[in-house]
């Protein structure tokens, strides 16, 4: 690209201003948030599947814990709300951008010059949304039916805080991360679904954490679900039931380092894995 | 800035890609010029979509040299993205929102967008603005992908097979659409197909055929370049049809007449003399001649 006219038309238009990340981003959330309560099947799905599931368990085990001064219903409220907010981001983000880049919308928001972090700041977004809904739900059932008692100290409510919002950035970012791994959009929901109903089973959320055999439980504290359930179980239940855990306590440091590390960790692995186009597009 | 002192919109040299051992692109020119309508004729899988792809700069090439707007579409800005409008070939835009709602959205992409209403209305979904995606035609579908192409005030246009799979109706809609762009100055790359689009919308196309160029010109200049000869048809006494390619038809015919006109009083049987049409030139050049 040399002049050879002398420089006299250097094309130097003069500097437009391109709209910024941050307004685009939440302009491009509030449209996901649309989007996603317009699509009414998805909506109620995704919400539906905790509440179901916990309003199953809770009622069939149900039992008071020996030695631990809770019922099986309370263990269950606290470890589903870690699942539902793994599942509107982790499992919501997986299959819907997997499918978004299948059906070209990435593409096209590429061919236009939306910055790309707009789109990332939309979907967090919308997961901060559903996921604030879906804990309210979840909440709010566990402590109208299952006896489970909202904490009143302020200090319990910035645990809760921190371990929603470490827990939720680092499933969302394992969620678009897993988004590149089907190779079409119609087979993402079961290469991201398996993997998370696993992972619900081995970091005790199906089955009560003293139930569990260690090796799962070591394989799931390799992975953010387990240290989310044991955060919340940490807010919502009396310190009786440390006695529980596989240490005894509830380990609130190793809570922030472990979700922390995701947070990172999976940031990297989006950067370095993100694909704008499905394979097939080259 | 080569392409700028040379005033051409697109301009690509020697343009080649592969995929695995099949040469898709096979060594294309192109010279487009600011605020022409530029056609890129082809039958499927000549290369079409493949050398708009890469002048859209979501994919990459194997060699050559392309500048779009002045830029290597590969590794070109949000500056340039906001010049360079695109009208995929499938629709993608999200089934729950409405017209409106989408058009508004895309807009915020653009340092300077066109009035979203303007928009709406040069692609004649004013009536549908408030509809959902999901609810409109296939062609209607089409006509908002041009919206969202253009609502940031494109100078290029990039239309990949734009009117595939619509009903002639729509086709000739969709034709005003763009003519009333090139008015208003817009330079517009599309590919088609369809001999009938090139012929209507573009002041100039190249023909392409396995991914090189085989003609190029305006359509008028193609028919005289590339269809002077005339077809000569009769049949033989023997009952065989024959066939003869000649820039001489008199010739051939009056031939004819002294063969025959002794024989069955002055009538040669089944004689036809036909001068191509585009179409005929066309189907010569794609070597699509026999599949007719």
């Amino acid at each position: 690209m040399t002049t050879t006219t002398g420089g006299t038309r250097r094309s130097a238009p003069p500097a437009e201003r391109l709209p910024g990340a941050w307004s685009v981003g939440w302009r491009q959330g509030a449209l996901e948030v649309k989007q996603f309560f317009r699509q009414r099947e998805q909506g109620v799905f995704t919400f539906a599947f905790p509440v179901v599931l916990l309003f199953l368990f809770a009622s069939i085990f149900k039992d008071d814990v020996e030695g631990a001064g809770i019922t099986a219903s309370q263990l269950y409220v606290a470890a589903m709300i870690g699942a539902g907010i793994m599942s509107v981001s982790f499992q919501s983000l997986g299959i819907a951008i997997a499918m978004e880049r299948d059906e070209h919308v990435l593409r096209r928001l590429r061919g236009t010059p939306m910055p790309p972090s707009a789109y990332f700041l939309g979907k967090v977004w919308l997961v901060l949304v559903t996921g604030l809904l879906e804990t309210a739900v979840l909440l709010a059932v566990g402590a109208t039916v299952f006896d489970l008692e909202l904490p009143t100290s302020p200090g319990k409510w910035l645990t809760f805080a921190w371990v929603f919002v470490l827990g939720l950035t680092g499933c969302a970012l394992l969620g678009v991360a897993i988004s590149s791994v089907p190779r079409s959009g119609r087979s993402a929901s079961s290469v991201v679904v398996l993997p998370f109903l696993v992972l619900q089973f081995v970091s005790g959320v199906y089955i009560a954490i003293d139930t569990v055999p260690d090796w799962m439980l070591t394989l799931g504290a390799l992975f953010p679900l387990k240290w989310m359930c044991q955060g919340f179980r940490g807010v919502f239940l009396p310190e009786s039931a440390q006695a529980l855990e596989q240490a005894g306590s509830w380990e609130y440091g190793r809570v922030a380092l472990v979700l922390a590390a995701w947070c990172v960790g999976g940031l990297v692995l989006c950067l370095g894995t993100f694909r704008w186009k499905s394979r097939r597009d080259g | 800035m080569t392409t700028q002192a040379s005033g051409l919109a697109v301009d690509v040299r020697g343009l080649r890609k592969r995929y695995g051992r099949v040469p898709a692109v096979d060594g294309i020119d192109l010279a487009v010029r600011h605020g022409e309508v530029f056609g890129i004729l082809g039958p499927n899988g000549a290369g079409k979509s493949t050398t708009v792809e890469i002048l859209q700069g979501h994919r990459t090439r194997d060699e050559g040299e392309v500048s779009v707007l002045g830029a290597d579409p590969a590794t070109a800005d949000r500056a340039w993205r906001a010049r360079v409008g695109i009208v995929w070939q499938d629709e993608s835009a999200p089934a729950e929102l409405t017209v409106r709602e989408t058009v508004s959205h895309f807009a915020r992409f653009y340092p300077r967008p066109r009035p979203v209403r303007e928009v709406i209305g040069l692609v004649g979904l004013q009536e549908k603005a408030d509809s959902r995606i999901k609810a409109l035609s296939g062609g209607q579908r089409r006509r908002l992908d041009v919206a969202l192409g253009i609502v940031g005030g494109p100078r290029l246009l990039l239309l990949d097979e734009p009117t595939t799979g619509f009903d002639p109706a729509a086709r000739r809609q969709f034709w005003s659409v763009v003519r009333r762009l090139a008015d208003e100055g817009t330079t517009v790359v599309l590919t088609t197909h369809y001999l009938q689009e090139a012929e209507a919308l573009a002041d100039r196309l190249v023909v392409i055929a396995a991914g090189r160029v085989v003609a190029e010109g305006d359509p008028a200049e193609l028919r005289q370049r590339y269809g002077s000869e005339a077809t000569v048809e009769w049949t033989d006494p023997d009952g065989t049809r024959r066939t003869v390619r000649t820039t001489a038809p008199t010739r051939t015919v009056a031939e004819l007449m002294s063969r025959f006109g002794s024989r069955s009083g002055s009538e040669i049987p089944g004689l036809k003399v036909g001068r191509p049409s585009l179409e005929d030139v066309y189907l010569r050049l794609t070597g699509q001649e026999d599949e007719r």
